[in-house]
């Protein structure tokens, strides 16, 4: 079965928020603060508002009246303070796009700037304990004695790991088209992960009652949590629509996005491992400093992973923020485990190295029995079998690990290992289900940003309903639509699914329609650790004149419980470790510490992977039967695909080089060195 | 304004445009065609890529006003009728997407890439036509980025199309 | 994007008499665009050259004359190029994507401005953009920037791939303009940047690049290597574009050098080819020419690497072409 939106996708008929078409549309752009801290003087609006084809200028002069318990992001226009640089400050509505963008780089605006301090440091004074980290997780979690772990350790590992600022960049820019209708109610066509989220957040922010909004998204270009928040563009396009009297539309610029939809914090990472005589973890110690912006607190969950990983009788792992002036960080694909495994499986690859082991080897040997940080047991764990499978599928050698011997011609050529885990979760969802015809129609607010959400309810629908999947049409991406929750945490198909298969289960009973409301089964779910899990391997080619770095094999395999969709599931592990591949090699967000801004704020400056990076990547599964998760026994698969990829190319350009590369990502300055005493 | 003439998939248009448009948002913005993606304006992307005059280009850094008499064909425009062209065909049948934000531009670039022929960057010898391997697609598909990170699936549809 | 007039010449003579100050052409418009929607370039008129008739490639007096419009991609896979200047096909080949090269013309190429980051944001200073203003990259973010012959107020390096290699081939650009008619010998079209650096080029205005010239092949053999942070679709780091004539008694006959990702212009290594004119042609000879050449060189606090990149560049090329 192919993508059911497929032949839409590729005839261009697939409709994105900017382009649904009302008459009338009007043009919104955004003015973005050129200080990172300080306060607005002055805005010259008349200067403006005289160029012909300009309708309107929104900014703090005249301050719309918004909703107080909202994220204060979205909380546009408000006052005269600035908190970071990029910041929506004011807007520009105008006939056209050509006038709206014109007017809005035309608009002067003086500024009181103030000193700022965008420089995440490890000593920083302002560091501070967060009351918990994402999704309300503890902070800091110890038991144990670490400092008698190391002190008793054979062969300990101490070393700081660096992760930078890193953009989703999905390919599709924040847009949104917003309609107000003659009673008052409120269409908003945006680009989100959830639209019955989108939907709360627009009408707490405009003060509006919510079934006063409906948002409307039936394709979404990628988001990767970026649009899993609402972002100020919906909330501009609203304002502009309501001060133009007529429907206006938004797009953000890439260059735009880079400060007003969400980041990945950069994260400084220290590492402590102690291991005794036969490689078992004596202690572990994760120590993690990140950073959160003036306006509200985002706690990545940066050491997530560490807690759930390895046995270990000695654990400590703590994160500590500081507040910058910076955009307010924001999620992205696998947030917490991906730049802590980072970190942790780079630590477990040196410790491999310093104790003489089998880096495979020494995995096995720490897997724990039961979820370390809690004690509970695992659902499933097939972190071995992964490893056993990747090893073998790989042709991993473990014989041969001295790092930076082995030659092809001019390329260094090294192999990597790394583990992946990430949180199999869901939530409560509402779907309905009805005969339509011959066939039947599935209902529910889920949404497809390219994981194939469609596809997979249509799925488990004609599954459970026990008919062919070309009989069910499953309509998504609407808040008007029975309530779910958003495409994030790798929870969609667990979260919908659920409801899904009750709608459909109701619909059998009923005869002629059926409803599902998963609130309390999954309230009803048992206490168990539920993780998916993975062993990623990567081989790398390094060039020894220029230090260029090739990725010419990777391989994931990964226990994800039951896979709905192999097409779907292969595509996303792919994604996924694509966009690792990216982070290991390219991906990183410069930050200008005297503007205060991210500077390299475009994709010609900030480098995603392109076809010409990214060789034939496998990914492959082994069957997991776990009968603790769901209806469908389906573990998310839409983040544990970037989890460890980068540590197992920084391990193979170890491997490789002998050079162990502590701070993403691995450009060539970091691997060179003159090369000419150095002729085979 | 200017007045200006184009063909549009076969069909001709004549429009009156402020200067400062640029194709891509003729397309979108006036002629309907949303199937050319705007990702990030100033040909980075590589999601606004039609056909000029039957060559790949992206539309957003292309001023409308200089298209003058010039044949757009956009991914509204790939299809025969309602028989997909074999390369949309094969982007079904090989998952070459997820969110198909960046597809219309894969495609359009595909067909151009395929008529173009000649070397690439990576070819050995200059003076001879490689053969399309999968290293040389994925060398010039390079212009046209996917954060989805469905590179593998775009190179195997674009081979079943060559091959 | 301001309003700005758009007219299109039909031969070199409008294009020149249209001119006017406030007036750029506008070539494929891949990089000029892009300007124009950062607010970097703000013209009142746009004069379109991209249909003149200088769009053809043509053998002469044993070399090629390339017409300032013809596309890159048509310079790239034209068979005289691809048999007889495979180096040069090779640097256009190497740069940006399909599609900007599909676009792109051979003088548009030429004339691309930096991509330094201060210059491309118009919220910041920048002596090439608003001379005076001063340069935010020399003691910022200079990862990408140049390490040989630039000035206190400028370090910008020029993005082209295909002026790396018109350099290494001793190339002339054909200009006509309001002073008339001349001829400029590559490397010599773009400048270093001294106190004026938002002068790209000797160009003056109104001047109007017709044609490139490229005299026969030198003897040898040649070739283009490009390295960059990402596989395809990016500026380079360092590139190298390298001619080697080896006698039979396995001196060095002839080299030419051009490295670009260097400096403000194509860098033509003048002083390596001239420590290798005559000397054995082999690895240690080719490391100490590169060190003649490097000794040059001034990295800044953040791209010191880039001297080791080049070195490294030059004495595995040289090796190549063995």
């Amino acid at each position: 079965m192919n993508r059911v939106e497929g032949l839409d996708k590729v005839t261009g008929r697939a409709t994105y928020a900017y382009e649904h078409t009302v008459p009338g549309v009007a043009y919104a752009h955004a003015v973005p603060s050129t200080i990172a801290r300080g306060r607005i003087r002055s805005i010259d609006t008349a200067a403006v508002l005289a160029i012909p084809g300009v309708l309107a200028v929104l900014s703090g002069d005249d301050p719309p009246e918004l909703g107080e318990d909202v994220d204060p992001e979205l909380r546009l226009f408000q006052g005269r303070t600035v908190a970071y640089h990029g910041q929506i400050v004011a807007a520009v509505v105008a006939e056209t796009l050509e006038i709206a963008r014109d007017a809005a780089g035309a608009l002067r605006i003086e500024y009181d700037a103030e000193p700022h301090d965008v420089r995440l440091r490890p000593d920083h004074p302002g560091l501070y304990r967060p009351e918990t980290v994402n999704p309300g997780l503890p902070t800091d979690v110890e038991y144990g004695d670490v400092a008698a772990g190391l002190a008793s350790a054979v062969v300990t590992v101490d070393a700081t790991y660096t992760t930078p600022v890193l953009h989703n960049n999905p390919i599709e820019p924040h847009a949104a088209l917003a309609v107000w209708e003659e009673d008052g109610g409120l269409t908003v066509y945006d680009s989100t992960q959830g639209a019955s989220a989108d939907r709360d957040a627009i009408a707490a922010v405009l003060r509006l009652p919510p079934e006063q909004v409906r948002v409307v998204s039936p394709h979404v270009g990628g988001g990767f949590g970026c649009k899993g928040t609402t972002r100020p563009s919906a909330i501009l396009a609203a304002l502009a629509a309501r001060a133009a009297g007529r429907p206006v539309k938004v797009a953000v610029t890439r260059q735009q996005m880079f400060d007003v939809t969400g980041y990945r914090t950069p994260t400084i990472q220290r590492l402590r491992l102690g291991a005794d005589a036969v490689g078992r973890l004596t202690a572990v110690a994760h120590d993690i400093v990140e950073q959160t912006s003036t306006v509200r607190e985002f706690a990545e969950q940066t050491a997530a992973g560490t807690r759930v990983m390895y046995a270990t009788p000695n654990l400590r792992t703590t994160h500590r923020l500081v507040r910058l002036d910076v955009p307010t960080p924001s999620w992205m694909r696998a947030p917490g485990e991906c730049p802590g495994m980072y970190a942790l499986e780079s630590a477990m690859d040196e410790l491999a190295h310093a104790a003489g082991m089998d880096p495979i080897e020494l995995r096995v040997v720490n897997e724990p029995d039961t979820e370390p940080e809690s004690g509970l047991p695992f659902s499933s764990r097939n972190l071995i079998a992964c490893l056993r499978e990747g090893a073998h599928r790989f042709g991993w050698d473990p014989r041969h690990r001295d790092p930076g011997v082995r030659r092809d011609g001019r390329w260094l050529v090294g192999t990597g290992v790394a583990a992946s885990t990430y949180p199999s979760r869901r939530s409560a969802a509402q779907a309905d289900a009805a005969i339509d015809g011959d066939g039947f129609v599935v209902r529910i607010a889920a949404a497809d940003i390219g994981t194939g959400a469609r596809t997979a309810l249509t799925r488990i629908a004609a599954q459970t309903l026990g008919v062919s999947p070309d009989r069910v049409r499953v309509e998504v991406g609407d808040s008007a639509l029975p309530r779910a929750p958003l495409a994030g945490g790798s929870m969609g198909t667990a979260s919908w699914g659920s409801a899904v298969v009750k709608a459909c289960e109701g619909l059998l009973k009923n005869g002629e329609h059926g409803t599902g409301d998963t609130t309390e089964d999954v309230e009803a779910d048992s206490k168990l650790a539920r993780h998916a899990f993975g062993a990623q391997f990567a081989e790398v080619r390094v060039d020894v004149d220029t230090g260029e770095v090739r990725v010419s094999r990777l391989l994931g395999v990964f226990a994800a419980g039951r896979i709905v969709d192999p097409v779907l599931a292969r595509s996303q592990l792919i994604g996924g470790m694509t966009m690792g591949l990216g982070m290991a090699l390219m991906e990183g967000t410069v930050v200008d510490e005297r503007f205060g801004d991210f500077l390299t704020d475009d994709l010609a400056q900030y480098h995603v992977a392109a076809c010409a990076d990214v060789p034939d990547v496998e990914a492959v599964w082994i069957d997991e039967d776990d009968p603790h998760l769901n209806p469908m026994g389906a573990k998310g698969i839409g983040e544990i695909g970037i989890v460890g990829t980068a540590a197992a190319i920084a391990n193979a350009v170890f491997h490789a080089t002998g050079r162990r590369v502590r701070d993403l990502p691995i450009t060539p300055d970091k691997l060179l060195g003159r090369s000419s005493d150095d002729r085979a | 304004m200017v007045e200006i003439t184009l063909r549009v998939n076969g069909t001709e248009h004549s429009v009156s445009i402020d200067t400062r448009v640029s194709l891509l948002d003729l397309l979108r913005e006036r002629l309907g065609l949303t199937g050319s993606k705007k990702g990030c304006d100033h040909g980075q992307c590589g999601a606004c890529t039609v056909l000029i005059d039957g060559r790949r280009a992206n539309a957003c850094l292309a001023l409308a006003v200089a298209q003058d008499g010039r044949e757009i064909t956009t991914i509204e425009g790939l299809a025969d009728g309602s028989d997909l062209h074999p390369l949309q065909a094969a982007f079904i049948a090989r998952d070459a997407f997820q969110c198909g934000y960046c597809t219309p531009g894969q495609l359009c670039s595909a067909a151009g890439m395929l008529a173009e022929g000649g070397p690439s960057a990576i070819t050995g010898d200059l003076a001879a036509d490689p053969p399309l391997t999968r290293e040389e697609i994925r060398e010039r598909m390079s212009g046209n980025l996917c954060r989805c990170g469905a590179y593998v699936n775009i190179v195997t549809a674009i081979e079943d199309v060559s091959g | 994007m301001k309003p700005f007039e758009y007219t299109r010449a039909r031969d070199a003579a409008e294009a020149v008499g249209a001119y006017r100050p406030g007036s750029m052409y506008l070539g494929g418009g891949t990089n000029l665009v892009d300007l124009m929607r950062l607010g970097v370039a703000r013209p009142d008129l746009l004069v379109d050259v991209s249909r003149l008739p200088y769009d053809r490639i043509e053998e002469a007096d044993g070399g090629l004359r390339v017409g300032a419009a013809v596309r890159n991609t048509d310079l790239a896979v034209h068979p005289v190029v691809r048999a007889r200047y495979p180096m040069l096909a090779r640097s256009v080949l190497s740069g940006a994507s399909g599609q900007v090269r599909a676009m792109a013309t051979v003088a548009g190429n030429l004339l691309q401005r930096t991509r330094c980051p201060y210059f491309q944001d118009v919220s910041k200073p920048c002596n090439k953009r608003e001379p005076g203003s001063g340069c935010p990259a020399i003691d910022g973010h200079h990862h990408n920037l140049a390490i040989l012959g630039y000035s206190e107020h400028c370090v910008a390096t020029h993005p082209s791939d295909l002026a790396v290699a018109l350099a290494a081939l001793d190339a002339r650009v054909l200009v006509t303009g309001p002073g008339g008619d001349r001829a400029i010998p590559m490397p010599g079209l773009h400048r270093l940047p001294d106190d004026r650096p938002d002068r790209d080029t000797v160009l003056e205005p109104g001047d109007l690049i017709t044609t490139v010239e490229l005299p026969p092949p030198p003897p040898g053999v040649s070739r283009y290597r490009k390295v960059r942070e990402r596989a395809s679709f990016a500026f380079a780091l360092v590139s190298i574009a390298a001619v080697l004539d080896v006698s039979d008694d396995g001196t060095v006959r002839d080299c030419r050098l051009a490295l670009g990702g260097v400096a403000h212009a194509p860098w033509r290594a003048y002083r390596a080819e001239e420590a290798l004119r005559g000397a054995p042609a082999r690895a240690e000879e080719f490391a100490r020419a590169a060190d003649a050449e490097l000794a040059q060189a001034r990295p800044l606090a953040h791209n010191g690497y880039k001297v080791p990149l080049a070195h490294n560049l030059i004495v595995r090329t040289l090796q190549e072409l063995l």
